[in-house]
């Protein structure tokens, strides 16, 4: 007898072929507790079914990649250490998008515990985080105040679980958009270090194992979260709070070291993290990927409150749960780890052969569902595309600055380009006393104490360039990420992506997700990065109106540890070089750039032109510019172009730069284009980065010299901008901080 | 010298503060367990920062009740030498070991950067070493670090030259710009700042290890004189 009807089927968000599908599966009707399970492995969140044929495209294999996507993170290896042992890194950037939205302070703390413990649960121990953060606008009259209140509430909340799990948030990028106002961006990226020999994989091996559960009780919170993030926000959703979890780092830190220190004990087969989808995903999945069958018994399961059904047990989202298999006979070197923690740990079922998670409560079935099925079957669409989406013209206004001085204020103060360290130094962004380079710089660089290697990473993504052009958008994406880890001398090694579209059932919207990993694909072969694993994020709209397409890209470079080279000029009265030289820049390609956003306040036209092949010889020239010490700084062009990387560069020890160049270009485009493949660098001797620069046969530009406290700039002897430092510096630092205090005085 | 290591449920600078004794400062470095009484015959006890089991009543709170800590308030009452730092600050106002108590910033938010302090005293184990005058570089990281105390406590502190450090631009609002203090016997000393955070140059500062290099020094005198 069913109890199913269509109106139940549709209120899960399945469609009546989805639900055809499930019924053939289990060769009868499902029941609630089983239509629930469905719901959430097949939604969009869990199972990729509209990106999942298009992200095959995706490079993923090198030879030091040991795990690609499908795990709970992508893994690589990174060197030995001096005994031979070999040493690896997980890490993974995932989206927590919806949730903070509707609750900013658990939803961002909360995506930051769900991030570390797909680290941990593979054995590593995370040692950085970043993330990147769209907002909509502070300053706009009617989303202002909410926009800062969430990203007050956001940057807490990321402060709250990082600070107190003990893990440095060392980097990102926070970007403000008029669509993110309703649908603000939470990407977070965990990386976590471990030898080779001690990864552990989600997988219930071993007919006759224990299943233990571990971590905080299970309670209604979270309920269908990971359909709700499958789904456009309404006015309704703003009644979904209970569906956002709360976060508990304290547990977590908990977490995290009892199983560090019960996987030392060789008594654990296998480990996954509850995390979207809970109990349901972690049960199907660890039996799904060993090819074994999982029975539970919902009655051990422990619980916050009475009287929780099945369905309210297996779909809960409460954080900080973890379910491990352990070696038949050894469950009790498990639990008693767990117990020196003061964690409560239950065997709550067994490893079976039979292919089927089975659920009981109190001994009776009530869910019983083949486990591969169920994982790996959902649904894969092939959604219609058709030509992105984009509303724009290509020709933009003409561009005649009154005073270009006065534009570079502009920028210095606009949300995009100003200091962000109201935001990380409320990151402890240096526990662990591993943080070689932290926030400000062009890329993050985290040591590795037990081998002599640093990891360094950057995240980026711009909207606006994937919007004019998804393919070209993404493939600059990753030219400027792999350009970051050059500039602070590391080699790109993989790369982990987080793609943040709108609606993919609307055609142009799927076209713009597809362009933008076909680019994505094509930049990582070509840089060498292939993409280790993810996380999509679609449905990113408000009442119809969807983001700008935003893919994120998390890419991991390795380097020698040493005293980092940054971005700022050190030393008055070093040459200047501008490595990759002026670039090339028209009208059409300045609709995407910082100075259109801010200065002209339009978009138009396309992103800056990429020549892939120029782009990596200026990275291998200033890597070996970096890594042999011959420039004191490096600083990549890229938002606000030339003109706003030398204020960059002149903001730390208030030394600026005295610059005149030879271009025809007309001023704006001089100053302000955002063509790629272009390094500043400060060094002592020009000679050598000139030879530096021939031996990979681009050009290294001698454009100026350091100057104490004051950024000038001219063309061919014409000044173009000139200002003390200390006034521009003052309208960078303070920007941000006095537009949040609107809130207060309003 | 040996130091020993605390480590409550939540501690997460207890690895730093041992990689800071031994690897930097090339001592030896044991962690010890909260529910353990034993110290392991240490000869300086760090109460390392973090968030001990928490700190979800008050900040160091719960600390305070556990094995270990007894012992830890066995140890400084027979003079041992007991370094708080951070939550371990925390926990030293807690449990009666150093006087006043540590709130919420003023701005109420966690800051994470480097200040510079100076030492407010020469005469501690834990300043001898660090010269008069002088800048130190060293990160502060908490969003509870506000020293404060009644007015009389406070006198008391700077008539019997208990303040240990200063900030010279206070970021958190903490009376007197303290940044640390001492206890009566001078051998108990807890202060916001992490000291362990710049023992290397890598870490962008290496004047934290004024404030190891000064306890090393006191206690290899206290040695000699015992001999």
């Amino acid at each position: 007898m069913s109890q199913i009807t269509p109106e139940i089927v549709q209120a899960h968000q399945l469609t009546p072929g989805e639900y055809e599908h499930i019924v053939s599966i289990l060769g009868r009707e499902p029941n609630i507790t089983e239509l629930g399970i469905f719901s959430v492995m097949w939604s969009e969140h869990c199972s990729y079914k509209s990106s999942r044929i298009h992200l095959k495209k995706l490079p993923t294999r090198s030879k030091l990649v040991v795990c690609g996507p499908g795990e709970n993170a992508g893994i690589i290896d990174i060197g030995k250490d001096p005994e031979g042992n070999d040493y690896c890194i997980a890490f993974k950037i995932e989206s927590h998008n919806h949730p903070s939205f509707i609750e900013p302070f658990q939803g961002a703390a909360t995506g930051v515990g769900g991030i570390l413990r797909d680290i941990f649960t593979m054995g590593a121990r995370p040692v950085a985080v970043m993330d990147a953060l769209r907002f909509g606008p502070l300053d706009d009259p009617q989303t202002g105040a909410r926009n800062r209140r969430i990203i007050d509430g956001v940057v807490a909340g990321i402060a709250h679980y990082g600070n107190c799990f003990g893990v440095p948030t060392v980097g990102g990028e926070t970007v403000f958009e008029p669509s993110y106002a309703g649908n603000p961006l939470v990407n977070v990226f965990a990386l976590g270090v471990f030898r080779k020999d001690q990864i552990f994989y989600g997988k219930a091996t071993g007919e006759g194992n224990p299943v233990i559960y571990v971590g905080s009780k299970t309670g209604k919170d979270g309920i269908h979260g990971a359909s709700m993030a499958s789904a456009e926000f309404t006015e309704e959703s703003k009644q979904k709070r209970p569906n956002v979890q709360v976060g508990d780092p304290f547990m977590e830190k908990l977490l995290l070291e009892a199983c560090l220190e019960a996987m030392q004990t060789g008594a654990i087969a296998g480990i996954q993290d509850m995390g979207a989808a809970g109990l349901t995903c972690s049960t199907c999945e660890m039996s799904s990927r060993a090819g074994t069958g999982i029975e539970i018994d919902l009655a051990h399961v422990p619980q916050r409150e009475q009287g929780m059904t099945p369905y309210e047990i297996m779909l809960s989202e409460s954080q900080e749960r973890m379910l491990l298999v352990a070696h038949k006979g050894r469950e009790n070197e498990v639990l008693d780890v767990f117990k020196k923690w003061g964690l409560d740990a239950r065997i709550v079922g067994t490893v079976k052969s039979d292919g089927i998670m089975r659920v009981l409560n109190h001994g009776e079935i009530v869910a019983e569902i083949p486990s591969r099925p169920l994982a790996d079957e959902a649904p894969i669409y092939d959604r219609p595309h058709t030509k992105p989406l984009r509303k724009v013209p290509m020709e933009g206004p003409a561009l005649r600055s009154e005073n270009l001085t006065a534009d570079l204020f502009t920028l210095a103060r606009s949300e995009d380009l100003c200091s962000k360290r109201w935001i990380w130094e409320q990151y402890d962004y240096m526990v662990r006393t591993n943080t070689v380079a932290g926030p400000g710089g062009d890329a993050a660089i985290i040591r590795i104490k037990e081998i002599g290697s640093s990891v360094a990473m950057a995240l980026d993504g711009n909207g606006r360039y994937t919007y004019l052009d998804p393919r070209e958008g993404a493939k600059l994406m990753v030219a400027e990420c792999c350009r970051n880890l050059s500039c602070v001398g590391a080699e790109p090694v993989a790369a982990t992506n987080n793609l943040n579209f709108g609606n993919p059932e609307r055609p142009e919207i799927m076209a713009q997700l597809v362009e933008a990993i076909e680019g994505m694909a094509d930049a990582c072969a070509f840089f060498e990065t292939p993409i280790t694993g993810g996380n999509v994020s679609l449905y990113n709209e408000t009442l119809g109106e969807g983001i700008f397409p935003s893919p994120v890209m998390g890419i991991v470079g390795v380097m020698k540890t040493e005293m980092p080279v940054g971005i700022a000029f050190n030393e008055a009265g070093r040459d200047i070089y501008l490595i990759g030289g002026i670039g090339e820049a028209d009208g059409v390609r300045m609709g995407g750039t910082q100075y259109a956003k801010q200065v002209i306040k339009d978009i138009w036209g396309l992103p800056p032109a990429l020549d892939m092949v120029f782009e990596k010889q200026v990275q291998l020239a200033v890597r070996e510019m970096v890594t042999s010490r011959t420039v004191e700084s490096a600083h990549d062009v890229s938002d606000g172009g030339l003109a706003w990387a030398l204020a960059e560069a002149s903001f730390d020890n208030l030394i600026g730069a005295s610059v005149d160049v030879d271009s025809d270009l007309a001023p704006e485009l001089l100053l302000y284009h955002e063509g790629p493949s272009r390094v500043v660098v400060s060094t002592a001797d020009g000679k050598t980065v000139e030879t530096m620069a021939a031996k990979y046969g681009v050009p290294a530009l001698k454009i100026g010299v350091t100057e104490a406290g004051r950024l000038k700039i001219s063309n061919k002897g014409i000044t173009l901008v000139d200002t003390p430092l200390a006034t521009l510096r003052e309208s960078w630092a303070t920007a941000l901080e006095s537009k949040l205090e609107a809130e207060v005085h309003a | 010298m040996k130091f020993g290591v605390v480590v409550f449920p939540g501690s997460n600078c207890d690895h730093d503060a041992w990689y800071a004794a031994s690897a930097n400062l090339g001592h030896q470095a044991e962690f010890l367990w909260h529910s353990d009484s034993s110290l392991k015959s240490s000869d300086c006890v760090i109460l390392p920062g973090g968030f001990s089991y928490g700190d979800y009543l008050r900040c160091g709170a719960i600390a305070k009740f556990s094995p270990v800590m007894a012992s830890v308030k066995k140890f400084a009452a027979e003079g041992g030498y007991v370094m708080g730092i951070c939550n371990g600050f925390q926990i030293l106002t807690e449990c009666g070991l150093l006087p006043g108590a540590l709130v919420r910033n003023r701005g109420l938010k966690f800051i994470c950067k480097e200040v510079l302090l100076t030492a407010a005293t020469a005469n501690s184990p834990y300043t001898c070493a660090i010269p008069t005058g002088a800048e130190l570089r060293i990160p502060i990281a908490h969003g509870e670090g506000c020293y404060v105390a009644d007015d009389a406590t406070l006198d008391m502190l700077e008539a019997d030259d208990r303040v240990a450090f200063r900030y010279v631009e206070n970021p958190n609002g903490s009376l007197r710009d303290i940044a640390g203090v001492l206890n009566e016997g001078r051998n108990v000393m807890g202060m916001m700042p992490h000291p362990e955070r710049a023992t290397e140059p890598l870490m962008g500062s290496s004047d934290g290890r004024m404030v190891f290099e000064s306890l090393i020094q006191s206690y290899a005198s206290q040695l000699s004189a015992a001999k």
